[in-house]
């Protein structure tokens, strides 16, 4: 090989940042074509790093924008490389035109998503607003709560993203700042042993194939749209979660370290959850053990894998609770929460009678604190107790001023 | 192929141009390759066209103009003879004739319902007052 291999000690002090930029070395990433936004700059800035300093073979591309970025991610993709991007935000917010160019054109590209609020007014803290924004856009979305987890689910992504029954497209999303600038301790892999779980990169109908020459990025009318949407649907609904298991399955045999479409903690016998995504799922982790210490019994669900939605998955963490609480750090902006709503789907057609509430939190990188979710479990409870939802079904957690609640 | 179903066909936005594994592309004549049934080359436009050149080759000196500014790759030459239009893929512009440089022009553009046989048996004289 013509670079240079990197030592790196059995666990580093990574922020989330450092850990995607690490993984996207070790993945040996052909092409990044990227612009720069808080907080996801420094992956960008650390492949390039990586890339100067000849620990990868590949090409930085710099461009004008954010949709100049998915574009030549695409083209590159097109042709025939293993490609990666980052961004946060307004930027996710320019490339989303061509965030359903790449996954109808099933190109496998893997896009680190450090989720932060959308303008106005500016803001450059974490929030879900982006990822929400990304929902219905083709994506395979993971969901990472922590620096590990964003090492990790760089290296399930390529793996998901680029198998030929597959090729789809996928995010990698952690939460701005209080992930991607917070350093914690990360399980490193060996160069080698990171590599190979991805493996060579294999391509498929390339356009660098001379000899299979192919037309990308056709266009079809209403003869043949439908056809292709319907198709990339059936993919991502039949194909996509089994793939992930299954890289769930190799990842633990590799590193110990096991991951789940949904994230279950305290649930085997919890009268009350909290379902959540990004670094709220910790707190409220730590939360859910101490209402335990006080006769609630209390748990988590996580979500892992946002796209695909594990529908059936989702339905079975939550048979047995009384009570549910969804969490959605995005305002729904005239609606229930995205959580509230897809969760609600998931439990309407099953025996459970548990009691669902809505909450809305954590905008702009508002903190979302203990206090706050002791507060939400003892409502819960009050609602197990009464046998009916006694507030509002959508609240306000951690907003200045009256009270606000709808519905 | 207006049948095929959702599940029938390769995934992506993408097209194959030929059928099977090509070599030497660039040597190879237009009748000679495997072009796909995707390619562009297989579908008719000639219904675009109001107008439509017709080639006469008692006066045509082959200079290769009318190849060289073709948008379209419509007129067929081989061995640097002019052999006629491609008249599936010729949009009708005009700009063959508009570059011919004989005279009379060995290309004039006609109605699309115009007899080919009765125009080229009304062909123009030459133009004695161009020099």
């Amino acid at each position: 090989m013509a670079f240079d291999k990197m030592e790196l000690r059995e666990i580093e002090v990574w922020d989330g940042n450092h850990a995607a930029a690490q993984a996207m070395r070790q993945c040996q990433i052909d092409v990044v074509a990227a612009y720069p936004i808080t907080p996801s700059t420094p992956i960008v800035e650390g492949y390039a790093k990586f890339l100067a300093d000849n620990y990868v073979e590949g090409e930085f591309v710099m461009v004008e924008s954010e949709h100049a970025a998915m574009s030549g991610c695409i083209g590159a993709a097109a042709a025939g490389g293993r490609v990666a991007t980052a961004t946060s935000s307004q930027g996710f917010a320019l490339m989303v035109e061509t965030l359903y160019q790449a996954s109808g054109m099933r190109l496998p590209i893997v896009l680190n998503v450090v989720n932060r609020a959308l303008a106005a007014p500016l803001n450059v803290n974490g929030d879900h607003s982006d990822m929400y924004l990304g929902r219905d856009s083709g994506w395979i979305q993971f969901d990472a709560y922590c620096p590990q987890e964003a090492y990790d689910l760089n290296f399930i992504a390529f793996k998901v993203a680029e198998d030929h029954d597959i090729r789809l497209p996928a995010m990698v999303h952690q939460d701005g700042f209080m992930t991607s600038h917070t350093a914690q301790g990360v399980k490193t892999l060996s160069d080698d042993e990171a590599y190979g779980f991805v493996g060579d990169f294999k391509p498929m109908n390339d356009m660098l194939d001379f000899e299979h020459p192919v037309t990308h990025g056709v266009q079809t009318e209403e003869d043949w749209h439908f056809e292709h949407k319907a198709r990339q649907h059936n993919d991502l609904m039949t194909k996509v979660l089994p793939k992930i298991e299954k890289t769930f399955e190799d990842f633990a045999k590799l590193s110990g370290r096991k991951y789940n479409l949904v994230e279950r903690y305290d649930m085997d016998d919890a009268d009350v959850c909290v379902v959540c995504m990004g670094t709220s799922v910790e707190t409220a982790r730590e939360v859910a053990g101490e209402m335990r210490a006080q006769g609630i019994k209390a748990g988590v669900v996580g979500i892992r894998v946002l796209r695909p939605f594990p529908f059936m998955q989702i339905a079975a963490a939550l048979k047995d609770v009384k009570a549910i609480a969804t969490l959605d750090r995005s305002s729904p902006n005239g609606a229930a929460g995205m959580l509230f709503n897809e969760i609600a789907g998931c439990l309407y057609n099953t025996d459970t009678k548990a009691l669902l509430s809505g909450y809305v939190y954590g905008l702009g990188g508002r903190d979302l604190t203990k206090k706050h979710l002791v507060d939400l479990y003892k409502e819960l409870q009050a609602n197990v107790d009464a046998g009916k939802v006694t507030t509002p079904l959508q609240q306000f957690i951690g907003v200045r001023g009256p009270k606000l609640s709808f519905l | 192929m207006a049948k095929t179903g959702w599940n029938e066909f390769e995934i992506g936005a993408m097209l194959r141009s030929f059928d099977g594994k090509i070599d030497d592309i660039a040597g190879t004549l237009q009748e000679d390759r495997a072009y796909s049934k995707n390619n562009s080359f297989m579908a008719s436009v000639a219904d675009w066209r109001i107008i439509k050149p017709v080639f006469n080759k008692d006066f045509c000196i082959d200079c290769q103009f009318c190849w060289v500014y073709c948008p379209d790759i419509s007129i067929i030459s081989r061995d640097k003879k002019m052999v006629g239009i491609d008249m599936d893929h010729c949009k009708g512009c005009g700009i063959c004739v508009e570059v011919c440089p004989t005279n009379p022009k060995s290309l004039l553009m006609f109605p699309e319902q115009a007899d080919e046989e009765t125009e080229l048996a009304n062909w123009p004289a030459k133009d004695e007052e161009k020099k």
